[in-house]
């Protein structure tokens, strides 16, 4: 009874928080008369969003998959690449400076570049997606592939296990926990990529609606688009933890007695 | 069955410093023998079991096991470290199989074997739990099963129960010596407690530090199987007051030296 009551309130206060912001916002709107272009009220939004609702579907698939593509590519570099960087100190002094350099370049300053050299086509988003996306993956690889207890490295020698062998059997499923929370933040930097790509140059995607939407002063197109947006970060979000969940169901809390 | 002729041992620190970890070890342990190595940390303890190991190489001197020299890890082997390290992922079954999988071994062969390991060390009915849903003394008991799986000749023990508290320790101690009297085999197990070096061993080996040597070997000469009472013989006291001595005479004389 009382724990029912405990997980009831752990999805209604929020939820209920979440109620009266919006009920606040709708209420200001109409008595302080403030013009829609300005700050449109969530039924205004909640129209507009309706309206859309089939061409949006369509924006936010492209903006999807280039999400998606983006963050498979970032997973297909950055595992080999942590990879490397543990295993062999030259391809660490090689290659960390790079990515480190990589990272610390502006990912917006260079989309302009990308696009003109790849193309205003959907490549050019997926790049830009995958280049904010992939570090935290090598870096969190890396630190877990680095964080192997030395013991267990030492009996799989004294079995004298292959070194792939102790990759596939210890290492990498070690480092599984820190793969995981790389993948966490990479996705949603994904989404943000995905966007900074349509917002540089595109006529597709939830990124290029908001843009098109300020320009002829409908902010609640931008508005829904918004909310959109952000749900997809989230859903995708809670994808990436419910696979870590079925991946990896010993990190689980355990069950309470 | 393991001969050490003038073992040396000196690695590099990361600032590049020389360390002589180990110097001149001779010593002989024969078939099925149970030695324990004891003495202050630092006095490379668990320098010398990896060495055995083939885990790193010496520096000087020769390491033989049954007649062969040791360049690198040999099958025939177990090794039990203080920390458990299994694996969070395995089923208490599976992290003793583990060692069967990275021996290419087909693990499916190992299992009733596995299973009889657990039963023998009270982990019966514990075979599909995760590791941490146990004891550090039980997950302690997995490790020592993996080890034990393949039925290695030569155990290689780094402080297996310096993690646990005292009174799990000391009824582990006791397991291992019922595990090792149905089974015999040779175990060489690095401790720094002096009561539990004597109570399971053939020969306590005593080491002092700066740099690592051998201080004497002391033959224990005490009925088996052993019991909680012989702690309480005189002879068991004549022999932790000898291996105390030589410990701090060694530290003594180092203090004096500065």
């Amino acid at each position: 009874m009382a724990a029912s009551l405990r997980r009831l309130s752990r999805y209604a206060v929020p939820a209920a928080t979440l109620a009266v912001a919006v009920a606040l916002w709708e209420l200001a709107s109409r008595v302080l008369r403030i013009p829609k272009f300005v700050m449109p009220a969530p039924s205004e939004i909640a129209a507009e969003a309706w309206e859309w609702r089939y061409r949006f579907i369509e924006h936010s698939w492209v903006t999807l998959y280039e999400t998606l593509g983006g963050f498979a590519l970032s997973i297909v570099v950055a595992v080999p690449l942590a990879t490397l960087i543990v295993y062999s100190p030259w391809m660490r002094r090689a290659l960390y400076p790079l990515i480190v350099l990589l990272q610390a370049v502006p990912k917006i300053a260079v989309a302009p570049v990308l696009l003109l050299v790849i193309g205003y086509g959907e490549t050019s988003k997926v790049i830009v997606a995958f280049l904010v996306a992939f570090f935290p993956i090598v870096v969190d690889t890396a630190t877990g592939l680095a964080a192997t207890p030395p013991e267990l490295l030492e009996l799989s020698r004294s079995y004298r296990a292959s070194a792939f062998k102790t990759f596939v059997k210890v290492r990498f499923p070690m480092a599984l926990p820190f793969f995981f929370s790389g993948l966490k933040v990479a996705i949603t930097l994904a989404v943000i990529g995905a966007v900074v790509g349509e917002f540089i140059g595109s006529d597709r995607g939830l990124g290029y609606v908001i843009l098109s939407a300020t320009s002829y002063w409908k902010t609640e197109l931008a508005f829904a688009s918004m909310i959109l947006l952000s749900l997809i970060a989230i859903l995708l979000f809670g994808a990436v933890c419910l696979v870590e969940r079925l991946v990896c169901p010993w990190l689980a809390p355990a069950a309470e007695e | 069955m393991i001969r050490l002729q003038g073992v040396e041992k000196t690695y590099r620190t990361r600032r590049g410093d020389l360390v002589r970890a180990l110097e001149n070890i001779t010593l002989d342990v024969a078939e099925n023998e149970f030695v324990t190595l004891v003495g202050p940390s630092g006095c490379g303890k668990s320098t010398l079991l990896k060495l055995v190991a083939g885990l790193t190489p010496v520096s000087g001197g020769t390491v033989r096991v049954r007649d062969s020299l040791v360049r690198a890890p040999f099958p025939d082997v177990g090794i039990v470290f203080q920390h458990p390290v299994l694996l969070p992922w395995r089923t208490v079954l599976d992290n003793v199989l583990f060692s069967a999988d990275m021996l290419g071994l087909d693990p499916q062969r190992y299992r009733t074997r596995a299973l009889e390991l657990l039963a023998l060390s009270g982990l019966g009915g514990s075979e599909t739990r995760l590791p941490r849903e146990l004891s550090g003394g039980m997950q302690q008991r997995v490790a020592i099963c993996r080890a034990l799986l393949p039925d290695p000749s030569l155990l290689l023990m780094d402080e297996p129960f310096g993690a646990l508290d005292a009174m799990t320790r000391e009824e582990m101690g006791f397991e291992l010596l019922r595990i090792w009297e149905a089974r015999r085999k040779t175990i060489l197990f690095v401790t720094h407690s002096i009561p539990e070096a004597i109570l399971l061993a053939d020969k306590v080996v005593v080491m002092t530090p700066g740099p690592g040597r051998l201080a004497r070997v002391l033959t224990i000469d005490l009925p088996r199987p052993r019991t909680v009472e012989l702690e309480f013989d005189t002879k068991f006291k004549a022999y932790s007051d000898e291996v105390r001595e030589l410990i701090f005479a060694g530290r003594k004389a180092r203090g004096n030296g500065r």
